[in-house]
């Protein structure tokens, strides 16, 4: 279960991973952000839980197959840092392959969002009128879905995987970015830049992938930073409503799930670990959202 | 004449995140009874943040730090928040620039002019509401009683600045500042408003201080004028004196720059550079920088303000009556007899109005441009003016195909580009280009000025990268910015860096036509004078031709070659721009003239005719016949009935629509009739 290219493909994006080498626009951004210490932080926890869950499991030998009952709701010991879960898989590389699925999907699932509902958005208010009115209906009427039961459906008709979850995830997130950047459109469009490429001879084209979409980035990039965190979530609200991937994979939601069974019994190490581990994460990308929408303001920065 | 207003050696302070601006660096000013004192400068120089020192209403972060400002017997400097609400809206009024921003929209006028005798005043509320109604119809607001319930968006531009004089005057202060009172409005309105401010002061004795950029406002409407540069006052006089007389190097640039006072042939004259930064002044005389006679005393020691009568401060003031050398000799565009480039005929322009509700009904039309015909001949300037809503920016659109005609054709260089679709014009294009006003809006703010210049010429594929980037570097060049600008986000530019940069996109492709819509509206006087100065050497290095829409007259003349006055979406007279401006047949246009303030303080104050009063009827339902039947001094049952034909008053194409003329017609017209909308002669 290695989907570490969707990850890269992510961070490559950003444009902190490039480090200071980029010149001017990736410098300054950099800059701007490295002046938050709050994003910094965030951006440190969110690097430590990539190193924990995919360098980890190659440092931390664990067998996260085999069912073994001698071994169950061990408290925390030496052999096992963390313990072990009701049917004795170490808890602490429970939590590694658990955060690889978790993280896997938030970051996919935000990043097909964003992209498909930006330039869903941008489309719509550039073109304005009719196709507006219609792709904006479109996105009400799905809106008007339940979400949960929509999730409950697919999940019942299918077996889950990480794909299908990444695309369902997706395709109930995709709506908020697009509304957010239709908004930014329609009042971009009437902007005397954005007329001036028309009068240079230039399509629509042009002016929604050079002028509208990077000027909408701002916001953008905040709400996919807020959308990694959603996703988290639904992943984790998914198994722990026994609905998300099938054993023996793991994921926190599902750990944290299992972990509430036993709430009475004192098994902590059950439920704290995964829960933390998902506050941890979703606290860490809103920080770095908040930062990122500071940077990416040109006019803000310094000169 | 006692003070009202004193202020002494006033320092203010604005404390930012990233260090300290001092926009106020020791002014000392008085003010008498029924006075009114200008301050002018370019912006950025002070003059609104010491009128906020005054009322004490200064930006987050900012105090007065240093000096007193007395009001009677009050030192307002050290005054608590408590005293100061006491003495805003009761001893001082205020009146701001935007009366779209400066008046609440959920509140009746009534209500908010009332709301400031409550405050002030022990008075019920049927006494406050009375004085709202007294004082609303002391400031000429037509049926003022009945009007109390408005809402402000009811009003028009001119009728809510009213309004927001009535707020200032409601406590019968003893000072009013006025802060740009009429920046944001049109020029005919701007004089009824500045003789409504004049007028009250006569009559309710108040001290007025007057701040403005506008050299025409202050010479017409000011007994004393204070000149502001840089945070400090660098000359302050009578307003006929320092007309008269300059003697600081600013003020004399800042008249050189106006181009009212300009012929056609000469150059206007700009002030090199920007005002300082004033988080960092500069050691010395601030203006040094930017002065011609300046020398190494002027950048180590600051001169006084000194002087009886009419201080200043400067170590080498212009003589008494040593007049600054004439401007130098720039030569016309070549004014040849050509071929015509751009030919608009029947021009009409309605837009729908629709109901809010889900079925759009239509329920009206504006008519913003309605049979409009002219010729613009290759090499010409063709200046387009009239007040805001008469339809001028609409035909600029029109003009570039960013817009579809309802009915009418534009034709270019022999083809039809109206009502093309946008795939058949694309190579054209290229031929016609359009300058905007707002240097803030039109450039991408993401965009580095590499990306913004080289836009144009990767959509129209013109040349290989290498090509490409030459190019860029010979634009800038030519716009007179630096090779390092290229690398630089819009933001870090000036508003006159901006619009240069506009106007290096708009050469870009090599354009025959610029259609540039109020491309120096946004800007200083000085930097006015720069763009004007760059768009004629351009012109005349790549033979271009302009259109040039602006609300300006007097900028219009200096730059066109024709003149073409609209009103509400009718051409109403057009011809060669020094027979419009001297001479003009129609009364709209001798109107227009009336109302650009002037500045010489002579002519200004004699000036008695009216201008144009009242107000820009709706487009919606113009009025019948002649459009300007309702605001004409001349206007008769005829105006009214039909509507005026085009008639020729000069061989040179000088023609009007008009019934009553300021001028005969000329006879000969059937005999010797040129083209309708024809050139203007070539002018020496």
């Amino acid at each position: 279960m290695t989907a570490i290219p969707a990850d890269d493909a992510a961070l490559a994006d950003s444009p902190h991973v490039r480090g200071p080498k980029g010149r001017g626009t990736v410098a300054r951004t950099v800059s701007a952000f490295v002046e938050s210490k709050l994003a910094v932080v965030g951006l440190g926890i969110v690097v430590a839980f990539i190193v924990f869950c995919y360098v980890g499991p190659l440092v931390y030998h664990t067998d996260q197959v085999h069912i073994d009952l001698s071994q169950a709701t061990l408290p925390p010991s030496g052999a096992h840092p963390l313990g072990t879960n009701e049917v004795g898989y170490d808890q602490l590389g429970r939590l590694m392959v658990g955060g690889q699925s978790s993280l896997e999907v938030g970051v996919a699932a935000a990043l097909l969002a964003t992209v498909f509902g930006t330039l869903w958005g941008a489309i719509a208010g550039y073109a304005g009128g009719f196709i507006d009115s219609a792709m904006m209906r479109i996105v009400d009427a799905l809106l008007a879905v339940p979400a949960l039961f929509l999730l409950l459906f697919l999940a019942s008709i299918a077996r889950p995987t990480i794909g299908l979850l990444i695309l369902v995830i997706a395709f109930i997130s995709w709506l908020g970015p697009a509304r957010l950047v239709r908004g930014q459109a329609l009042t971009l469009r009437t902007r005397d830049y954005v007329t001036s490429v028309r009068l240079m001879g230039g399509g629509p084209l042009r002016a929604i992938l050079r002028h509208i979409a990077p000027n909408t980035i701002g916001t953008v990039v905040v709400n996919a930073t807020f959308q990694v965190a959603d996703a988290i979530l639904i992943v984790a609200a998914l198994s722990f409503l026994g609905l998300g991937i099938p054993p023996p994979a793991a994921n926190w939601g599902d750990m944290l799930s299992n972990g509430i069974n036993y709430t009475y019994d004192g098994y902590w190490w059950l439920i704290y670990p995964p829960g933390l581990a998902i506050v941890l994460v979703v606290v860490a990308f809103n920080l770095i959202g908040d930062a990122l929408r500071d940077s990416f303001e040109v006019r803000l920065q310094k000169r | 004449m006692s003070p009202v207003v004193t202020l002494d050696d006033l320092h203010t302070d604005i404390a930012l995140r990233k260090g300290t601006v001092y926009p106020v660096g020791g002014v000392s000013l008085t003010v008498g009874k029924g006075e009114s004192l200008g301050i002018v400068g370019e912006s950025g120089c002070g003059k609104t943040m010491t009128a906020l020192s005054v009322i004490r209403l200064l930006p987050p972060g900012g105090r007065v730090a240093r000096g007193s400002i007395t009001l009677g017997d009050t030192d307002l400097a050290t005054l608590d928040e408590a005293g100061m609400r006491k003495i805003r809206g009761n001893r001082i009024g205020m009146i701001f620039q935007d009366p779209m921003t400066s008046l609440n929209p959920c509140m009746t006028i009534g209500d908010q002019v009332s709301e400031t005798v409550l405050l002030h005043r022990d008075v019920t509320r049927a006494q406050a509401r009375e004085r709202a109604a007294e004082v609303l119809d002391l400031v000429g607001l037509p049926r003022a009683k009945e009007r109390l319930d408005s809402y402000p968006h009811l009003l028009s531009g001119g009728m809510r600045q009213r309004v927001v004089i009535a707020m200032a005057l409601a406590c019968e202060p003893e000072l009013l500042i006025a802060d740009e009172p009429t920046t944001a409005l049109d020029a005919t309105i701007q004089k009824q408003i500045l003789e409504l401010i004049d007028d009250l002061r006569g009559r309710l004795g108040m001290a007025v201080i007057l701040v403005t950029h506008d050299l025409g406002v202050i010479a017409g409407y000011t007994d004393r004028v204070a000149v502001m540069y840089a945070g400090k006052i660098v000359e302050t006089s009578s307003t006929r004196e320092l007309f008269a007389n300059p003697r600081h190097p600013y003020t004399e640039a800042l008249f050189r720059a106006l181009p009212e006072n300009v012929d056609a042939d000469r150059r206007l004259y700009a002030i090199p550079g920007l005002p300082p930064d004033l988080s960092n002044p500069p050691q010395g005389c601030r203006f040094a920088a930017r002065c011609a006679y300046a020398t190494e005393e002027c950048r180590d020691q600051e001169p006084e303000l000194t002087g009886d009568g009419h201080p200043f401060a400067c170590f080498h003031p212009l003589g008494a009556k040593e007049q600054a050398t004439p401007n130098p000799h720039t030569p016309l565009a070549v004014a040849e007899e050509t071929a015509p480039l751009l030919v608009v005929r029947n021009l009409v322009r309605t837009f729908p109005v629709t109901s809010n509700g889900v079925l759009q009904r239509k329920i009206g039309a504006v008519s913003a441009v309605a049979d409009v015909s002219f010729t613009v001949h290759t090499g010409e300037t063709f200046g387009l003016v009239g007040e805001s809503g008469c339809g001028k920016s609409t035909i600029g659109r029109l003009l570039v195909a960013a817009d579809t005609p309802t009915s009418g054709s534009v034709t270019f260089d022999g083809t039809q580009i109206s009502g093309k679709s946008h795939h058949e014009l694309r190579k054209r294009r290229r031929d016609f280009q359009l300058m905007f006003q707002d240097p803030y809006a039109s450039l991408d703010p993401r965009m580095r000025v590499r990306s913004i210049l080289r836009e144009p010429l990767a959509i129209q594929h013109r040349g290989s990268a290498v090509e490409q980037e030459k190019a860029i570097a010979k634009l800038l060049d030519e716009v007179g910015l630096p090779g390092a600008a290229l690398d630089k986000y819009p933001h870090e530019f000036s508003g006159g860096q901006r619009q240069r940069i506009g106007l290096a996109r708009a050469l870009a492709l090599r354009p025959k036509l610029i259609v540039a819509d109020e491309p120096v509206s946004a800007l200083d006087v000085s930097v006015q004078a720069q763009i004007l100065n760059l768009m004629r050497d351009l012109q005349r290095e790549h033979q271009l031709t302009y259109v040039f829409i602006s609300h300006d007259l007097s900028v219009v003349r200096y730059l066109s070659t024709t003149i073409g006055v609209m009103y509400l979406g009718k051409l109403v007279e057009i011809g060669p721009a020094e027979q419009v401006y001297t001479s003009p047949a129609h009364p709209y246009t001798q109107g227009l003239i009336d109302t650009i303030p002037l500045a010489d303080p002579e002519r200004e104050q004699r000036k008695d005719n009216a201008g144009v009063r009242g107000e820009l009827p709706s487009a919606m339902n113009p009025p019948s016949g002649c459009r300007f039947r309702t605001r004409c001094p001349l206007a008769t049952e005829k105006c009214a009935a039909e509507e005026p034909p085009m008639r020729q008053f000069s061989h040179q194409g000088h023609q009007a629509a008009c019934h009553y003329p300021l001028q005969q017609p000329d006879v000969t017209e059937s005999t010797n009739r040129t083209n309708p909308g024809s050139r203007a002669a070539p002018q020496s």
